[in-house]
């Protein structure tokens, strides 16, 4: 194993910067790291190594010349399947796209390649990132680095088992649910739902467009926030995106390392703890609250009592906007085109559904099917009408709990990193993998997922979650990077170490 | 709260244009009854007077100038058909008669 | 393709009452389209004005083109509309291959401009004029367009493949929608016509849009029900879609009524349907049934964000909308002192706004009403075109115009310095002086002019000197051809009477 890609983004920074080693070396050793791990990871559905060397060989003519785009120039970065690339395929996991190449980029690619990122790859997902393990991929499950018979978690788990897997220093996720913070924490990693409206979501291949937002999949609270910087901030082809600058969050990981937290009000959420939450998931949170304590900040209870109809919630507003979003795909102009068995000279209409019936998977049809029933004629009102009501009760739940607490912090994910297979054919069971994430998605507000330790009763790793108010990213920054200091100094080194080996086979 | 019958998954199946097996009926409907009923508790819980949210901040009036921009080249527009395009068109099965 | 029974209108309206709607879509000249920056100049090779978001493209997103919103308000204050003060855009979710994204942005339950009037003046029903009240108007966005080949008609029915131009997908439409109108009985067909005549010419006025029918950027859905005379109920509506031209719209009317009358007589009932206007035979035929009311599965659209138009923003494009048409021309007539047919033929021939900027321009009324009526429309109708469309201004005809008043060059002069104008030679003035067309006003020239003219017809003078007056005719016509017309004719003859009396 290369100890180039054992190396924190902020490190390769620095050692791009001081000339100690090149963008070409550092890529290039990803790429091998890819090719040694990959075929047992399934990390990427696609890899560009001549694009990303180019860009490396670009970057370090740019580092030579004295003028880097951005701190992260040279640093290679790898993309989840639902962000548009320009000249690179973007399937979204689905078979209805397969080999589509978009001719634009999505306004965060274009942003990492501003910035001067190689990017590596395209990374798998849940198809449509519907889904909490990417087993709902066209093109074959993830599988967690530390147990690669488990779930990566989902839908951002390619992108998590990245670098998790040290095949990617950094990547970009999107979470609609809980996509980047829950794979997050099955897999040891950290991942930044960023407010809705910081990152463009300009080119996201929309899943639920009020709910979709891009952030950063890395190994360190610092890492996510230099990515944060580089794709966040206002975009004008993005109606939604806000108009204001980015966050200090570089700043704020950097103070919160130094483990200053005294006076913050930190509020533990009742409703997103306790039953339903693995025991030692529930444990290893205790913990990190009891540090966060015993560094100075105030913990008190916060009630937010429609928290328990946020998954509800979340199961008719994302199946409404899905279902219309994913209309698009039809076999005319792009993607996929299925002829009907048996039927002469088909109609485009017979087309269509054909080529929907092969090109969407089960969990695909599912939400369109639940997401067409409630938009329709008679049950809007009943459904998607009375969700969208919810939601503002959920909205205030958070504007109460920000008024007696800085940060709020629960559990990331209810449970470790599950068997594949295990809930594949129980869509409730999967969805309450969402339970504690979800609540961030309808309030719009910010969230981060630590490593929190690994579970006493199966060695596997768990997650803190840190939510903060709209347009307040760098609390969770400050808070999570607090947590990541104290952890680990208490585990004596970065939880990722006690990972096992993929190039022994000892997984 | 309606349960949703095998003709309801049907008629839906057929709004969203998607071509489902009989056997897909079959193993659809029971599981979206059992997600229906899971997300049934909402309808006691917002009062008709609570305002909806669609939008997670409340953001209003973003514009653009109306100002013309560069978009995609022929090729590139063409580029992702399913088949050869014709006469710089898409080409699309025949479309159902609106017309008698 | 079937011919169904119709009554005859007179017998229909002895039974039925007629009720009315109209669905106008105009499309906005705004440059760029609704929710991208793509062009929307009309008949450009296809596909060469798409980008990701208006075809639709997986990961694109809307932004909403300001000017659009602009238009769809000053409609709507035009039109006597209360503008919303907080609304929002929707989907309107159904599968279509000319709609990219498979659903159509527009507006549902909120739409940007409601109840609002407008006073139809009826022709030939002496200065009467009947309110239509406006339901709402919305903006939305339109479809690509479909080429349909390999069947014999290049329609849709028997076309083995279609294919499909997005360019106009996105351009900014405006839907507007009245309520039911009834009791208009015998001039429904022409209250029908009236009132898209009077809109398109409120548009015009306002700026907003090309206006064209022919081009697509004034479309027409008719929908009309029949009720038992004198019921006061309302009957099963059909819409007529793909109604283009006034004179299409009247008969559409005309038809439907025949045609529900007749069914209605025979004791069936009317389908509430879709139905096609086919304009070379004059008839309706149905589409796809509505009856399953189509489930357009209509939510807020996540991508966009509310609109929410200032007080004081709307008020200052209220105090800046232009003087209504019906005012506007009752007014023009009374200051110009046209008779009630010369205002009616300016109108008909499209030269209303061409008139009053010759006459800004400083001509007389008469004048600038006989130039653009007469001789400019005879250029323009041998050239196939607009009369606004000849490349020559208002400004350039108050000009020529001038130079006659001016005496600088005649009648006959005139039309070649138009020609000139006409042809891209420059301003009147520059035609002028290139063709040296001006007369001659050097009287030394003049006064040797004639002197040549009396010493080459002597019999003439002598006619002349003899008192036979109109006899100078001769004379006058030699200086000219001397002259190659650029004479003042007038001078001429005096200096030719000054000699010989």
């Amino acid at each position: 194993m290369s100890d180039l890609t054992r190396l924190t983004a902020a490190e390769i920074g620095a050692r791009l910067a001081s000339g100690a080693v090149s963008s070409v070396e550092v890529t290039q050793a990803h790429l091998d790291r890819i090719g040694e791990v990959d075929g047992a990871v399934h990390a990427f559905l696609h890899v560009d190594a001549e694009g990303a060397l180019a860009a490396a060989r670009a970057a370090d003519e740019r580092r030579a010349a004295g003028s880097p785009a951005s701190p992260l120039d040279g640093v290679p970065v790898a993309v989840k399947d639902v962000l548009a690339t320009k000249g690179l395929p973007t399937t979204c996991g689905s078979r209805i796209l397969e080999g589509w190449v978009p001719p634009y980029d999505a306004t965060v690619v274009a942003r990492l390649r501003a910035a001067g990122l190689p990017v590596l790859g395209k990374t798998n997902m849940d198809e449509f990132a519907m889904g909490s393990s990417t087993e709902h991929s066209a093109y074959g499950p993830t599988h967690n680095p530390w147990d690669l018979d488990r779930i990566p978690g989902g839908s951002g788990g390619g992108s998590a088992a990245a670098v998790a897997a040290f095949e990617a220093p950094l990547a970009v996720g999107t979470d609609t649910g809980g996509s980047i913070r829950q794979p997050g924490a099955v897999t040891g990693t950290v991942g930044v739902k960023p407010t809705y409206g910081g990152v463009s979501r300009y080119g996201l291949v929309a899943l639920a467009n009020s709910l979709d937002q891009a952030g950063p999949v890395t190994r360190t609270v610092l890492d996510a926030a230099l990515l944060h910087e580089v794709i966040g901030g206002h975009d004008p082809a993005d109606s939604t995106s806000v108009d204001a600058p980015v966050p200090s969050v570089v700043e704020a990981a950097r103070r919160g390392a130094d483990g200053d937290v005294a006076g913050l009000r930190v509020g533990v959420v009742r409703e997103l703890t306790g039953e339903g939450y693995q025991a030692g998931v529930q444990q290893r949170f205790d913990e990190a609250v009891e540090l966060l304590v015993e560094a100075g900040a105030d913990v008190v209870e916060v009630s937010c009592p429609t928290f328990v109809h946020a998954l509800a919630t979340y199961y008719l507003i994302l199946p409404a906007e899905a279902s219309s979003n994913l209309a698009k795909f039809d076999a005319m102009r792009y993607g996929l085109r299925v002829l009907p068995d048996g039927v002469d000279a088909p109609s485009a209409e017979e087309v269509m559904r054909a080529t929907r019936d092969k090109g969407f998977g089960d969990e695909v049809k599912r939400r369109i099917i639940l997401g067409t029933y409630a938009l329709s004629s008679g049950y809007f009102d009943a459904y998607y009408g009375k969700a969208q009501k919810v939601r503002t009760l959920i909205g205030r739940d958070f504007a109460a709990a920000f008024e007696r607490a800085d940060v709020l912090v629960s559990p990331t994910a209810p449970t470790t990193a599950f068997r594949l297979g295990e809930k594949l054919d129980d869509p409730v069971a999967m969805y309450l993998n969402d339970l504690a994430t979800i609540p961030a998605n309808l309030a719009g507000v910010p969230g981060i997922s630590v490593p929190s330790g690994l579970a006493d009763e199966d060695g596997l790793p768990a997650g803190v979650q840190v939510l903060a108010p709209a347009l307040a990213d760098d609390r969770v920054y400050r808070v999570g990077a607090a947590l990541e200091t104290m952890l680990t100094k208490a585990w004596g080194g970065p939880l990722l170490d006690r990972a096992p080996d993929l190039t022994r086979g000892d997984a | 709260m309606p349960d949703i019958s095998r003709d309801e998954v049907a008629h839906l199946a057929d709004l969203a244009r998607i071509d489902l097996s009989e056997a897909e009926i079959d193993h659809l409907a029971p599981q979206l009854a059992v997600i229906l009923d899971s997300v049934a508790s909402i309808r006691e819980v917002a009062a008709d007077h609570v305002p909806p949210t669609s939008h997670a901040l409340p953001l209003t009036n973003v514009f653009r100038e109306d100002v013309v921009r560069p978009g995609l080249t022929v090729e590139e527009a063409l580029s992702g058909a399913p088949v050869e395009p014709e006469q710089q068109r898409f080409s699309v099965p025949r479309i159902l008669g609106e017309e008698a | 393709m079937t011919t169904e029974r119709t009554l005859s209108f007179t017998e229909a309206l002895e039974r039925f009452d007629p009720t009315l709607g109209l669905e106008v879509h105009v499309e906005l000249n705004t440059a760029s389209k609704m929710f991208c920056g793509c062009s929307t100049v009309f008949g450009a090779e296809p596909n060469t004005q798409v980008c990701p978001v208006c075809l639709g493209l997986p990961g694109a997103m809307p932004v909403l083109n300001a000017k659009a919103v602009e238009s769809a308000v000053r409609i709507g204050l035009a039109l006597n509309c209360d503008i919303a003060s907080w609304c929002r855009f929707a989907r309107k979710n159904y599968f279509y291959p000319d709609m990219p994204k498979n659903f159509q942005t527009s507006q549902y339950d909120e739409p940007i401009c409601f109840d609002g009037w407008m006073d139809v003046t009826v022709p030939d029903a002496e200065g009467q004029s009947v309110r239509v009240e406006i339901e709402r108007a919305h903006m939305e966005e339109d479809t690509g367009k479909s080429l349909h080949v390999g069947g014999a008609t290049g329609r849709i029915h028997g076309a083995d493949h279609s294919l499909v131009d997005y360019n106009r997908a996105g351009i900014p439409l405006i839907e507007i929608v009245t309520r039911p109108v009834t009791g208009t009985r015998e001039s429904a067909p022409v209250v029908a016509r009236a009132y898209v005549a009077q809109l398109r010419d409120l548009l015009l006025g306002l700026g907003v849009s090309d206006v064209r029918m022919e081009q697509g950027s004034l479309r027409c859905d008719v929908n009309l029900s029949l009720s038992p005379a004198g019921s006061g109920l309302l009957g099963t509506r059909t819409e007529t879609k793909n109604v283009n031209s006034l004179r299409s719209v009247e008969r559409a009317v005309r038809y439907e009524i025949g045609r529900q009358a007749a069914v209605l007589d025979g004791g069936g009932s009317v389908v509430q349907e879709t139905r096609h206007w086919h304009e070379d035979t004059g008839i309706t035929t149905s589409g796809r049934e509505k009856s399953d009311a189509e489930d357009y599965r209509y939510f807020p659209e996540p991508d966009l964000v509310p609109i929410a138009p200032d007080a004081d923003w709307v008020e200052s494009l209220r105090a800046r909308l232009p003087e209504p048409p019906r005012e506007r021309r009752a007014r023009l007539q009374e200051d110009w002192g046209f008779s009630d047919l010369e205002m009616r033929d300016t109108v008909g021939a499209g030269a209303l706004e061409l008139v009053e900027g010759t006459i800004a321009a400083g001509a007389a009324p008469s004048a600038a009403r006989k130039w653009w009526l007469s001789e400019l429309a005879r250029r323009a109708n041998e050239q196939g075109l607009e009369l606004g469309d000849l490349p020559v201004t208002p400004a350039d005809v108050a000009r020529v115009q001038a130079l006659v008043d001016e005496g600088r060059v005649n009648d006959k002069l005139a039309r070649q310095v138009l020609d000139g104008v006409l042809a891209g030679e420059g301003t009147p003035d520059e035609v002028v002086e290139r063709r040296g067309l001006a007369v001659v006003s050097d009287e030394g020239a003049l006064s040797e002019a004639v002197d040549r003219a009396i010493a080459a017809n002597p019999d003439v003078a002598d006619k002349i000197r003899e008192g036979k007056v109109a006899a100078a005719g001769a004379l006058i016509g030699a200086v000219m051809k001397q002259m190659r017309g650029q004479a003042d004719a007038g001078r001429v003859r005096e200096l030719v009477l000054e000699k010989l009396t």
